[in-house]
């Protein structure tokens, strides 16, 4: 395990009551974001994004599947996230911890939640056949605030994937013949199309040590952090999804900073998101 | 396997247009990662890797420690969505004997004797997959571990030859792969040609396997000269003084 | 050494024949050729062929002084990581306090930062430092940072010009551990400022005249080099 000297806390402690942090950066201000869309020719739509040092890799697989009972015309999603030892020297090999559950919960979430992918354009056959979207995502250089870099990577592979009608051309022919619905879904999407989409909420995340309060932590700012919020909002400045985390509290007044200040920051990662994906 | 896909056609080209005993493309970058002690960034054809390395470091639990020597645990991974069919995310039983075999053939170039009771942690993580991960995982392994600093005999390299409709060729694409003969993925140390793994699928006879193993050491060398480049070209760059 | 050529070399580069030269640091002999095992610069004294590490973990030597980052309190001693594959092990005898057994929380916690001397490092790798020499003891306020252990010589600086360069314009109590952790006291600001250097002095270690660059850096205002 790597270990943090008290002194480190100590000295960003004492920066934080001048109103600096240890990087130069100003509380409301993220770091470098970058974002690179289509690396990949296997997963349907793919990302990779850098916050910082921090380095997240998203795929998209979109494959045929049969919806739920509850939802017989609803297309499915679900989101998966490793913390690979890549990433860390602290992350261990093995099944999924606590940590990594609930990265994937918040950012699946985020993108359930807000509705963004349009599901209920995702049927080929009620009951029958819907198409399911695989969210997986692969941490592979961990230098704080994983849910912002990991939910941004998310929503670029999500703008960069595609219906991969012109793989599954042989199941979806298998299928047109059995179902007169799919034939006619084949005829009015003849070969590959972007994933329906809907306006995007962006996450950002703050954190709170020795009562002052800055987003986007990078590691060492997370590793002494007492309290963190994310929060996503979307392009009106509406929140659409919270989480609070670590055993410290927030004043009624500090989440209206936080929220305040991820509207601010959520305007400038939708453009970068926007940019990136020639949108 | 039986198909109608001919994979060489009469003048010795294959699918992809390239000649019997050509690589795929090759791409190494060197020092790619922030955390990870050493790492690197390889694209071979269509495969796109990404390797790192942490240690020497106390093994744990300590059960696992050798007392005269450092342990290597080399882990490959696909993601998710390095396939055409997403792959449920964590280990199966074939990327568990492929960390096996690669751990094994890195400990071969490795002073290991240097670090007893450590461990050298050596990630793969396949982010797209076209025919032939597992050597272009250990080359990138390789580069990751030069680029950590780690005491080596080698810089170890990896390549594969098969055969297809009948020919010996050198480092087998997808279709050369899905409807081949026969598949040959070998690993060198190429400063001492000694083989460090090898593994074989399909059917050789001693003759073709003679050539294909020629064959995949050429390749191997070539390469090893990729990854030389690469290290020396991250580490040579002194910035200019203005 | 600064204006002679920097030749970098890899593992497995053949460096020269076993006949005639002996083979140092960072290299191997096989049938009588002298080979790199390592990432690292050439450097050939007296008839030895060395490599210098560009990357790699701290080799601990007896008698180097280190900061350690103490791990474990445990009943007569502490485990202290100091960057090395292995921690060190600290016993109640070498520091300049009396500890009662069973009382070693009271003087060192997990999470502690103490200035150490390498005490012993034995044919099985064992580690085992000392606060028993001058100027040792628990660190107390500043900041610790982090360089690569092989460009430690590099920021000392020939006869500890840069280091000297860094304490003059910034006013800092500056300490290197020769495990790459460096311990910086003064002013927040100046802090900043130290870092900043450091870091400029890892990214261009192998450059010429970084000096001279580096100086005019440290002139400079903290919130213009930012």
């Amino acid at each position: 395990m790597t270990i943090t000297p008290s002194i480190k806390r100590d000295y960003l402690s004492k920066l934080a009551e001048q109103g600096k942090r240890a990087d130069g950066r100003t509380f409301n201000e993220f770091r470098k974001i970058e974002i690179e869309t289509g690396l990949f020719s296997k997963a349907e739509g793919s990302a990779r994004v850098k916050i910082g040092n921090t380095q997240v890799v998203a795929g998209i697989k979109i494959l045929i599947g049969t919806p739920y009972p509850d939802t017989p015309e609803s297309g499915v999603m679900t989101t998966a996230a490793e913390l690979i030892p890549m990433a860390s020297p602290d992350f261990e090999a093995g099944p999924p911890r606590e940590k990594a559950i609930e990265l994937a919960r918040v950012v699946d979430r985020g993108i359930r939640e807000s509705k963004i992918i349009e599901v209920d354009k995702l049927c080929l056959e009620p009951g029958e056949a819907i198409w399911m979207v695989f969210i997986d995502i692969h941490i592979i250089d961990f230098d704080g605030n994983l849910f912002d870099t990991s939910s941004l990577a998310a929503l670029a592979a999500l703008h960069n994937a595609v219906i991969p009608i012109e793989r599954l051309r042989p199941d979806l022919e298998k299928l047109q013949e059995k179902f007169p619905s799919v034939k006619k879904y084949l005829e009015e999407h003849p070969t590959d199309y972007p994933l329906p989409l809907q306006e995007p909420p962006i996450s950002c995340t703050s954190v709170k040590y020795n009562n002052a309060i800055m987003i986007d932590p990078a590691l060492d700012e997370e590793e002494i952090a007492e309290a963190r919020l994310t929060v996503a909002t979307d392009k009106n400045g509406d929140i659409r999804a919270m989480q609070k985390g670590l055993n410290g509290s927030f004043t009624v007044e500090e989440i209206k900073k936080v929220i305040k200040d991820s509207i601010d920051n959520g305007i400038k990662i939708r453009e970068e998101l926007y940019k990136s994906v020639g949108k | 396997m039986e198909s109608d896909i001919k994979l060489i056609d009469d003048n010795g080209k294959r699918l992809d247009g390239r000649a019997p005993d050509e690589l795929r493309k090759i791409k190494i970058e060197v020092g790619v990662l922030h955390r990870a002690e050493g790492s690197c960034y390889l694209e071979w054809g269509e495969n796109k890797v990404m390797a790192a390395v942490y240690g020497p470091r106390e093994a744990l639990p300590r059960h696992t420690q050798n007392p005269l020597r450092a342990i290597v645990n080399a882990r490959y991974n696909m993601a998710a969505f390095s396939v055409d069919d997403r792959k449920r995310p964590g280990p199966d039983r074939r990327s568990r004997e492929i960390s096996k075999v690669i751990s094994e053939a890195l400990e071969k170039v490795i002073l290991l004797e240097k670090f007893p009771r450590a461990s050298i942690d050596v990630n793969i993580e396949v982010l797209n997959a076209e025919a032939g991960t597992r050597c272009a995982g250990l080359t990138a392994a390789g580069v990751a571990l030069a680029d950590a600093g780690i005491p080596l005999k080698d810089i170890p390299v990896a390549c594969a030859a098969g055969k297809i409709d009948g020919h010996v060729v050198l480092d087998l694409g997808k279709e050369e792969d899905n409807f081949g003969d026969a598949d040959l993925p070998v690993a060198i140390s190429p400063r001492t040609n000694e083989i460090l793994l090898l593994q074989m699928d399909g059917h050789l006879t001693v003759e073709e396997f003679d050539k294909a193993l020629e064959m995949a050491i050429n390749g191997c060398h070539i390469a090893s000269d990729i990854q030389k480049k690469a290290i020396m070209d991250k580490y040579q760059s002194a910035p200019e003084v203005k | 050494m600064s204006q002679e050529k920097r030749e970098i070399v890899i593992p497995s580069q053949l460096l020269g024949d076993a006949e005639g030269n002996k083979a140092g640091r960072g290299t191997f002999i096989e049938n009588g050729k002298i080979y790199s095992e390592m990432l690292g610069i050439l450097s050939k004294r007296s008839n030895y062929i060395n490599v210098i590490p560009l990357k790699g973990r701290y080799d601990a030597i007896e008698g180097d002084f280190v900061i350690g980052i103490v791990r474990e309190a445990m009943a007569s001693s502490w485990l202290v990581d100091i960057n090395a594959p292995y921690p060190a092990l600290l016993h109640v005898n070498e520091v300049p306090w009396d500890v009662d057994f069973g009382e070693t929380e009271k003087y060192l916690n997990h999470g502690d930062s103490v200035m150490a001397k390498i005490l012993e490092v034995n044919v099985e790798k064992k580690l085992q430092i000392t606060l028993k020499d001058r100027n040792l003891y628990k660190i107390r306020g500043g900041h610790i940072t982090y360089i690569e252990p092989s460009k430690v010589p590099r920021l000392i600086g020939k006869k500890g010009s840069m280091i000297s360069l860094l304490k003059k314009y910034t006013r800092c109590r500056i300490f290197v551990g020769q495990n790459g952790r460096i311990w910086i006291d003064g002013d927040e600001d100046d802090i900043a400022k130290v870092i900043y250097a450091i870091r400029k002095i890892e990214e261009e270690s192998l450059a010429f005249g970084l000096t001279n660059r580096i100086e005019e850096l440290l002139k400079k205002d903290i919130k213009d080099v930012q």
